[in-house]
């Protein structure tokens, strides 16, 4: 499918002064695509050049269009000697290459140089014509729509989600080349620029041919990052979930109106229904192994019958016989199925049926130079183990699935240290063959089955559990078993039941580290690791007490290396759940019981934390309805924690006693302080300061409990570095430093952002990287929200009622979903009992949250990790080419559904100005209707500076380089034709400085999915013609399936 | 531990009002913090100091990168970098623009040069506007009078389009162009109680009867000598005014004037008695005005020649604002009733304006 690219050069305006004696430039345009460049005439002496060029054509592979960037340089004109490029415009043309998105690029581009910013502006039109071409041994993927976000595309129906897809490519960077030497700083940074965005180009295209072996048209949760390796290389890579879809006729209605394939994907139909794994194969020749391993996994799947009969009555033991059968067969699934992974973090109605908990696996490898790269076999061979590693986790916990997954690195000098996490789910494997098609939404919502806690129930047997977790029948049906607590990576579930409201949850941590190379390095950051996964899990069980509330979602743990330090950043979004029990409070418990002035300091100390809680229980609205004991059945007795329990009995206080009291029977979890250490961590408990009246944060999505939005957004990106003071550097004072860091950005955000209470910080996204020796950078980005204070009481009652209507019925929901899962499909909520592995390292760090009454036992700290160290040693002693690993799991607990948080209708706000441009890290718009998506967005600057003082220091250099970005992003947005930005996230943002010098460099990588959307008040005023329209559409629809 | 880079980028640039007017008054960012903090905005919001100093840096750093974009407001409308609402757009530039009275009177009718520029730390001191200050503003007058001085048309509408002004304000800096331009004194002692507003006022009058653009004779010609038809004199016309010379000159149309002034005020004039016996003298003192006119050096000192021949005299008797105004009136108009005089409508021209400024400029 060749096409040809035609572009024309139209104007520009606001170019700099080029020529001192005239103050004017002699302007003229490069358009280079590929190997071939055309010039636009020189405009003599203007700052405003009018070229209105001809078109110029471009006659190429549509491999190479989804790859090359094209390419547009602003030069002045000079004839005595060379001319002086002003700079340039990149433009990815992918959009252009499938119709639903833009059909042409036209708009206004900021010129950027890498020394100079940006530097006037110029005007272009791109247009491709692309020829329908039916050769299917092609190497281009055209059409295979790519989405940022981590949710179905509002305006799309997911027909099947075929499941994950990766990919990475390696390259020399340009940066290391030994021509750096003696090309400037320009011509490098533009090597480097040119050449990821051909990668990111090629990666994306690879990804594409993936996705058409899956039978998919599209990727959602399309994470690409680039691994800078220094001297080993470059590396970009990115993970997605394969999907195909379907464009929902009109933005106005909820339902699928047809299941025709759109016109675009005529000539392979990527849109395959919905019907069982074997069939024909003619339309993709390129069918690889893992294509049809696919298929056999359907052929295989069996016990769909087996939960039916089940339902949701019976809990427990008569599931066991059934539960091991299913295990297996779960099992020879699973081992067929590579990697059972979706990066999204929130799923169409009914696809999630358990939650298992987080699984997580890191491993340090050392970095060596990538010797060939078309066979990036180390990389890969890398994350293959890691992913292996998440998937033995999942099956660890009973679970066939891992979803909200994601993959990162930190790297220092030659030492990398590889993540990957996610939830590990039960997913909803039933095929709904007529359904899909025809069904509404509200059909099969009315034969539906009851409530909707059924995502907290626990996936594995309960007889066989992975970890030591405390189970109690769900609060919500009390028919299924929960746990007490339960961790993840997903966004709250639409229908989850909350009480309350929620909050943004950290857990920070600094330990220092010898420097060290080479493998002695590796082994001393192996070894810090575990200790490390294990404080943070602590810190956030802590603080999640604290709050009164009982599951985290969201979760995103951060390990960053640095030469002289790793550093924990745990972020989530702490809720109550209404399925799961009341949290148990912290109580505190000293070492030297006699030491009457200790004892007073203990108890005070205890004081401080009972009023937090209650005071955070009213800051949050926590007050779930009071169950009886009988009611709820009785919990599984687990005597191990109550043993553990009695070193608090010294502790006598009258608070305490109100703490047991009002805790009821729940066993509280205790902080024994027996050192500094101890004394600190509990300190900085409490210095967690919340926010102030009228602000709400949280990380994921939406905040729970808020549901009324209203228009105003203001997305944000704020960066901080602080050099630590090089004296006294313990952990300790790190810690407190980090900390504080920390706290007073979220402090500093708040103050900024105080006209627009009440207003939540939604999607708080807290990046942390490590420069420089002394150096911390922490990278903010999120959108604050304004919601209607007034509005939200009543809507939420009434919403909750219908949801949780809704939610039951979701179950039944069908997501073809053709991993293996079939194996144990069950139409029901009923849980698919499966495994329990006991992981040795996962059933360690699974403790402290598992257990309903968990305790942080300082003194016996050391011995239990010592055990633990022992455990990884056995498992991972590789350090050169092998890699050492720890594993983090899990938890588990349940709540109901409730909450359709996402209450679009809000008062319209002023009409906005042309040329505005939303930008949110969120998927939607408040207030708003998406729709149309314009196509991915995914750029990356560099900038440098010679003249750092001249331009304000490093933060004049930075501010102005975000800014900057940002006006890139919009530009490229307009010149779509869309009005926002959805799922917007920094990847990356590198910076270096050299004050001595008076330089700094800047790396920055952003993506986001370009959309158009509508304001729901417009939209009120002209659905009643489009509903016309649509009956219309609808009806060639149906003729196709 | 120090903070080495801390910064704050809104999709939406956020403005601080409060915090752009200590900027555009010149304060430092320590100056500002402190002068925050005292405003009591800790207490209300909770916030720590530092968070204070953080947020003053992040918005004086943006105003800097805008201040670049302000000197051309059009530029500030089509620029991408920073995502600017309209109204917000409109409150920056007027802000910026936006000047002390207390600085205005000091530079008003000085040449913008350099020579004035080095006068402003003197300024600075006595005004105790601060130096920073100072500057921006007198680089305002500066960047519009440059631009608009070689323009054609209406030197508001020019000012308007240039600089995207409130009506009011581009009117003021309109004042201020001409008073530039024109180099009126204003600076001496006995003008001290005028404000910027009598100024303004008669500056306004002055451009729309006095110059050439006032004749209302359309550009016609391009190629004209006819550009600054807003900024300059009418050349012709204060030539013209010599002829008024007669009226005093000539003693019979002066005592006929005074007769006929007399008759019309009798008795309804608080201070008849001492308009009567300095009718010639107030008479003499407006009518040389105009004639001095031809002069640059008497242009210059229009303002002081009619507050020592007309606002004091009648200051110094007593006269209250409405019998200078039944006097002027009268005055102006008597002169129709005088058959020997033959410049009517050059004296209407001349007196129509004069009366304006005049009732202005009488207050103390």
């Amino acid at each position: 499918m060749p096409g040809k690219l035609k572009v024309k050069i139209v104007a520009g305006r606001h170019l700099p002064v080029m020529d001192r004696a005239s103050d004017l430039t002699d302007a003229f345009v490069e358009v280079k695509f590929g190997n071939t460049t055309f010039k636009t005439d020189v405009y003599l002496k203007s700052l405003n050049p009018q070229w209105n060029s001809e078109w110029f054509k471009f006659e190429v592979d549509d491999e190479d269009l989804q790859d090359e960037p094209l390419q547009i340089t602003v030069l002045d004109h000079d004839t005595y000697s060379a001319n002086d490029a002003i700079g340039k415009v990149y433009i990815d043309i992918d959009p252009l290459l499938y119709s639903e998105a833009a059909t042409v690029i036209s708009g206004w581009f900021p010129i950027y140089d890498t020394i100079h910013g940006i530097r006037g502006e110029i005007n272009v039109v791109v247009k491709v014509d692309l020829f329908n071409d039916l050769n299917r041994f092609r190497q281009s993927s055209c059409g295979v729509k790519f989405f940022c976000t981590t949710s179905i595309p509002k305006c799309y129906r997911a027909v099947v989600i075929h499941g994950f897809v990766e990919e990475l490519v390696v390259n020399e960077d340009p940066e290391y080349q030994w021509i750096d030497r003696i090309r400037t700083p320009r011509a490098s940074n533009e090597a480097r620029q040119r050449l990821i965005s051909l990668m990111s180009g090629e990666l994306q295209r690879k990804i594409g041919l993936k996705v058409l072996e899956m039978r998919g048209n599209a990727v959602v949760g399309y994470l690409q990052c680039f691994d800078l390796e220094g001297e080993s290389g470059l590396v970009v890579r990115a993970i997605g979930t394969a999907c195909t879809l379907d464009k929902l006729s009109s933005p106005a209605a909820f339902l699928p109106a047809c299941n025709s394939p759109s016109k675009e994907m005529k000539e392979s139909p990527l849109v395959h229904p919905p019907s069982h794994g074997c069939r024909s194969t003619h339309n993709s020749p390129i069918h690889t192994a893992t294509g049809s391993r696919l298929t056999q996994n359907f052929s295989v799947s069996v016990p769909t019958l087996i939960y039916t009969g089940m339902g949701s009555g019976s809990a427990g033991k008569e599931g066991g016989p059934f539960k091991a059968l299913l295990r297996q067969q779960t099992q020879a699934a699973l081992e067929q199925r590579e990697f059972p992974f979706l990066t999204l973090t929130a799923f169409p109605p009914g696809l999630l049926v358990h939650v298992g908990g987080v699984v997580s696996a890191r491993s340090v490898k050392l970095l060596d130079r990538i010797h060939n790269p078309d066979e990036p076999e180390t990389r890969d061979a890398w994350w293959a183990e890691i992913r292996q590693e998440i998937k033995s986790h999942a099956k660890a916990l009973g679970c066939h699935a891992v979803v909200g997954y994601s993959e990162s690195t930190s790297i220092c000098e030659e030492v990398c240290i590889l993540s990957a996490s996610g939830t590990a789910a039960v997913l909803n494997p039933r095929f709904l063959q007529e359904g899909t098609v025809e069904g509404s939404l509200e059909q099969r919502i009315e034969e539906n089955l009851p409530v909707g806690c059924g995502f907290c129930h626990i996936p594995y047997d309960e007889l066989n559990m992975p970890f030591p977790a405390h189970l109690t029948y769900c609060y919500n049906c009390r028919k299924q078993k929960v746990p007490d607590v339960l961790f993840t990576t997903i966004d709250l579930p639409t229908d989850a039941v909350v009480v309350g409201k929620g909050c943004l949850i950290q857990a920070r941590l600094c330990r220092l580290k010898k420097k060290a190379q080479a493998e002695a390095n590796a082994t001393a950051i192996s070894n810090l690791l575990p200790f490390m996964e294990y404080e943070v899990h602590t810190q956030l069980m802590n603080k999640l007490k604290l709050k009164g509330m009982n599951a985290l979602f969201g979760l995103r743990i951060q390990i960053t290396v640095g030469e002289n330090m790793l550093m924990g950043l745990a972020s989530a979004t702490g809720v109550y759940l209404a399925a799961l029990p009341t949290p148990g409070g912290i109580q505190i418990a000293g070492k030297t019981p006699n030491d009457g002035s200790y004892e007073q300091h203990i108890s005070h100390m205890q004081k401080r934390i009972n009023d937090t809680i209650a005071k955070n229980k009213e800051l949050y609205e926590i007050n779930p309805p009071e169950v009886s004991e009988e009611i709820i059945g009785s919990p599984i007795p687990e005597p191990r924690q109550r043993s553990r329990l009695l070193r608090s009995q010294s502790e006598s206080s009258d608070e305490v006693t109100e703490l047991d009291l009002s805790h009821g029977k729940k066993d509280a979890f205790v902080l024994e302080i027996d050192d500094t250490d101890a004394m600190e961590d509990v300190h900085s408990l409490l210095t967690d300061v919340p926010p102030p009246s009228g602000f709400y944060s949280c990380n994921t999505e939406i905040m729970p409990g808020i549901n009324n939005w209203t228009s105003e957004i203001q997305m944000f990106t704020s960066v901080r570095v602080v050099r630590l003071s090089s004296l006294n550097l313990t952990n300790q004072a790190l810690n407190k430093n980090f900390n504080g860091l920390c706290e007073n950005l979220l402090k500093s955000l708040y103050f900024k952002l105080r006209s627009m209470t009440p207003c939540c910080l939604c999607h708080v996204n807290f990046t942390v990287s490590l420069p420089e020796d002394e150096l911390i950078q922490v990278t903010v980005t999120a959108v604050a929200i304004t919601f209607d204070k007034n509005q939200a009481l009543q809507t939420t009652k009434a919403h909750a009622e219908k949801t949780l209507q809704r939610a039951s019925t979701d179950n039944d929901e069908l997501l073809q979903f053709p991993l293996e899962l079939c194996s144990d499909s069950l139409p029901a909520p009923a849980f698919p009992a499966t495994k329990e592995h006991l992981e040795s390292a996962s059933s360690n760090s699974g403790t402290p949250a598992a257990q309903r009454a968990t305790s942080v036992d300082y003194s016996s700290f050391a011995d239990r990790c010592s055990s633990w160290i022992e455990l990884i040693k056995l498992k991972a002693q590789t350090i050169r080419r092998g890699s050492i690993k720890t594993t983090v799991t899990v938890e588990k607990a349940s709540p109901m559904g409730d909450g359709n948080f996402r209450n679009r209708s809000a008062p319209p706000c002023a009409s906005s100005t042309v040329g505005v441009v939303k930008m949110t890290p969120l998927s939607f718009i408040p207030g708003a209707k998406i729709t149309k998506y314009l196509g991915i967005i995914n750029m990356f600057f560099i900038r440098e500076t010679t003249s750092l003082r001249e331009e304000g220091g490093v933060s004049g250099f930075l501010h102005a380089f975000i800014a900057e970005v940002f006006a890139m992003v919009r530009a490229h947005v307009a010149a779509l034709g869309g009005n926002a930005v959805v799922s917007y996230i920094m990847k990356q943002c590198v910076f270096m400085e050299n004050p001595s010098k008076n330089q700094a460099q800047c790396l920055i990588n952003v993506s986001g999915d370009a959309v158009v959307f509508v304001r729901e008040s417009d939209l009120e005023a002209m659905s009643t013609q489009q509903s016309a329209v649509n009956c219309q559409t609808s009806c060639p629809g149906e003729v196709t399936t | 531990m120090t903070s080495e880079l801390d910064i704050f980028v809104g999709n939406t640039t956020l403005i601080d009002e409060d915090v752009y007017r200590l900027w555009l008054d010149g304060y430092s960012v320590n100056d500002a913090v402190a002068l925050r903090v005292r405003s009591g905005i800790l207490e209300q919001t909770g916030a720590t100091a530092g968070v204070l100093q953080s947020d003053t840096m992040d918005h004086y750093r943006t105003f800097h990168m805008l201040e670049r974009l302000l000197h051309a407001p059009p530029k500030l409308l089509h620029q991408l970098i920073f995502q600017i609402p309209p109204s917000r757009q409109a409150l920056l530039i007027e802000r910026y623009y936006t000047f002390d009275e207390a600085f205005v009177r000091e530079v008003l009718g000085k040449k913008l040069s350099k020579g004035t520029k080095k006068d402003l730390d003197d300024i600075s001191a006595k005004t105790g506007i601060t130096l920073k200050s100072c500057r921006r503003q007198f680089d305002n007058f500066k960047r519009v009078f440059k631009v608009v001085e070689e323009m054609r048309g209406s030197l508001v509408d020019n000012i308007q389009q240039h600089f995207l002004l409130s009506d009011r304000l581009a009117r003021d800096y309109a004042a201020i162009v001409f008073f530039a331009n024109n180099r009126f004194e204003t600076g001496k002692k006995k003008l001290q109680y005028l404000s910027f507003g009598d100024f303004a006022f008669c500056a306004e009058l002055m451009i729309q009867n006095w110059t050439l653009g006032a004749v209302g004779e359309a550009p016609t010609d391009p190629d004209s000598q006819m550009d600054d038809m807003d900024v300059d004199l009418d050349k012709e016309f204060l030539q013209d005014l010599k002829e008024l010379k007669v009226l005093v000159a000539d003693k019979d149309l002066l005592d006929l004037h005074k007769s006929l002034v007399c008759a019309a005020l009798r008795g309804k004039l608080g201070v008849f008695s001492e308009m009567e016996t300095n009718f010639k003298n107030l008479s003499r003192g407006l009518v040389n005005v105009a004639a001095k006119l031809t002069h640059n050096k008497d242009v210059r000192d229009l303002f002081v020649d009619l507050v020592e021949k007309f606002v004091e005299p009648c200051r110094s008797d007593h006269w209250t604002l409405n019998d200078v105004r039944l006097f002027l009136n009268q005055y102006s108009a008597s002169v129709h009733s005088l058959d020997g005089f033959r410049h009517q409508t050059l004296w209407d021209r001349y007196m129509g304006t004069l009366r304006g400024c005049l009732l202005r400029l009488y207050h103390d």
